[in-house]
């Protein structure tokens, strides 16, 4: 798993070579080549929009095997508050932390209490934070926004909230604590998140910020809600319950604005209606809104594509187990000796790369682009994807790119072939001076 | 949008509508797209992008829309606007801040501050306003990029 650097991937013999994918996917990031897609990694996001949209479920996210749990002698379950809307008629937390024991976890860190937390430094940071920019802060938790942010919105990179995420908070929290607790060793304990997306799979590996990763593995909600379900059926519950509904919230768009207490904010779930936001705080026309929450999913969390229950079902289960919270939990926090900026802010700002740019050289950049310009007026503009781009924009990019051919547009191909018909019933029709009938000339 | 491209530039133009809100910024997100093709830096995208909203506002507030048009090269970005609308009896008074001539009705969306002009003369390396009463408006907007 070390050499890769998206957890979204292809299962090739699944793979019917159809247009599915490459039509969903926002970055453009996929291509369809010898019957099979293909994922340009540079532009993918991991947002999983092509797992959602894949018919014949070619398109998976890879997680860690559940044995990989065996390397480490002492096993901490980070269930993302999301976990928390999967199962039908739970109405007390317990339940479900208690179940992650009977698995096999000897501990369980609620994520849910680490977002408190981040819930309460992003409150008190927002003030001085939001007098630097023009435009909204923007928040960092889905780290699909933060890496489209990097690739294809460099104005605004400066708004994004420079914190690491709860699920991050959480690991750092649960090592120090079982550390403190058993005396176990550092490599002896294992933390394991249980993720609802791809993009958190791929972050917890590979960091936001920062150049080592907290979290030792990374389990499918789906994968652990088989796991799960039969425990939950048999648990004595045990008070496990760390969270308040303030930091379960968070599983849903608008969980985690709420949270911080913030009047004028806005939630915005969805890739299509999260990338318009982004377009409209680029051209600074969001100047009035003070903090901005971006879920790549819809719904949130709970959207997830490694989820279970539909979103709306989840949030409502969610939800509901906040009314039965008897102990108001909400401001509880972790250890306040990790709460600093040492340990909560990014150590560094990734770098904006464009994933956008038609040539490393302007001047090559210009050129290839009014090639682009002009290929354009000559493709059919209806975006069929036949192809095997996603739109003729695409595809005229990637024959200035030198990766596809004018032929490849079937429309062009067909303009061809009847020139080339044209030209053959001229010939048909010519004869030699000896064979003429009279001097006429061709 | 039409091109009309030599070798060494890239000559993009759009048709601005007159009171169509609901397009404005069209012209200049097309734009803002192609400079992060060609790898400007993101402080000049941001430079250029305002200060040709800014413009295309204005002709669709006061121009009664018109032809924007944006010449790319490698090192410099040169937009300009042309209506065909009332023109500006006096150009010192509608650089002010604060100014404007904008109808309560348009103030109501938001729009007629009196910070457009400003904010473009702001964003910009070099504008040029030439205006004629009766016969419309012409601004140049220039930004130099340095790489």
């Amino acid at each position: 798993m070390d050499n890769i650097t998206h957890s979204v991937t292809l299962d090739a013999s699944k793979c019917k070579g159809c247009i599915n994918c490459i039509k969903k996917c926002p970055t453009e990031a996929i291509r369809v080549r010898n019957g099979k897609a293909v994922i340009i990694s540079d532009h993918c996001i991991d947002c999983g929009e092509c797992i959602r949209a894949c018919p014949h479920h070619a398109k998976k996210a890879i997680s860690d095997p559940l044995s990989l749990m065996d390397n480490y002698k002492y096993k901490v379950a980070l269930p993302a508050p999301s976990l928390y809307g999967q199962f039908q008629s739970i109405r007390d937390v317990n339940i479900i932390l208690t179940a992650l024991l009977d698995v096999g976890f000897d501990d369980v860190f609620e994520v849910a209490l680490a977002a408190q937390s981040i819930s309460d430094y992003t409150k008190d940071i927002l003030p001085e934070t939001r007098d630097l920019l023009s435009g909204p802060v923007i928040s960092s938790a889905c780290p699909v926004i933060v890496k489209l942010i990097s690739v294809r919105y460099p104005g605004i990179l400066d708004n994004v909230l420079k914190v690491i995420t709860p699920v991050e908070l959480a690991a750092i929290a649960a090592r120090s604590k079982v550390i403190r607790d058993t005396g176990f060793k550092p490599d002896e304990i294992g933390v394991f998140f249980i993720s609802p997306c791809p993009s958190k799979i791929t972050a917890s590996k590979y960091r936001i910020g920062y150049n080592e990763s907290v979290i030792d593995g990374v389990f499918s909600m789906s994968e652990m809600f088989v796991k799960l379900h039969p425990a939950i059926e048999k648990t004595e519950p045990k008070n496990l319950a760390t969270a308040g509904v303030r930091g379960i919230k968070w599983a849903f768009s608008g969980g985690e604005g709420s949270a911080i207490n913030e009047s004028l904010f806005i939630a915005v779930d969805g890739i299509d209606n999260v990338i318009r936001v982004l377009d409209e705080i680029e051209n600074d026309k969001l100047k009035n809104v003070r903090f901005v929450e971006l879920n790549a999913c819809p719904g949130g969390c709970v959207g997830g594509c490694l989820s279970v229950e539909n979103p709306f079902v989840a949030r409502a289960r969610i939800q509901r187990i906040g009314m039965e919270f008897i102990e108001d939990k909400d401001n509880a926090s972790i250890d306040s000796d990790l709460y600093s900026t040492d340990v909560l802010n990014w150590q560094f700002v990734p770098e904006y790369n464009s994933t956008l740019r038609i040539d490393a050289d302007r001047s090559i950049a210009l050129r290839k682009l009014a090639d682009i310009e002009n290929l354009l007026e000559t493709l059919p503009g209806i975006d069929c994807g036949s192809c095997g781009a996603p739109s003729c924009n695409a595809l005229a990019e990637d024959i200035v790119n030198g990766s596809a051919l004018e032929a490849d547009c079937v429309f062009r191909l067909r303009e061809r072939m009847s020139e080339l018909f044209r030209d053959m019933s001229v010939l048909q029709d010519y004869m030699s001076p000896p064979f003429r009938d009279s001097n006429e000339i061709l | 949008m039409v091109n009309d491209n030599k070798s060494d530039t890239l000559i993009q133009k759009y048709t601005v509508c007159a009171n169509d809100f609901a397009s404005a910024g069209a012209a200049s997100a097309s734009v803002k797209k192609t400079l992060k093709q060609l790898g400007f830096s993101p402080d000049f995208i941001r430079r250029t992008s305002i200060a040709m909203y800014e413009g295309e506002i204005n002709m669709v507030i006061h121009g009664g829309g018109g032809i924007a048009e944006a010449e790319i090269a490698e090192n410099y970005v040169k937009i300009t606007l042309t209506d065909e609308g009332p023109g500006i009896a006096d150009i010192d008074l509608a650089m002010r801040e604060g100014f404007s001539t904008a109808s309560e009705s348009v103030r109501e969306l938001g729009f007629g501050a009196g910070m457009g002009l400003p904010n473009i003369k702001k964003q910009a390396d070099e504008i040029n306003l030439s205006s004629e009463v009766g016969v419309g408006t012409t601004l140049v907007i220039s930004l130099f990029s340095g790489a």
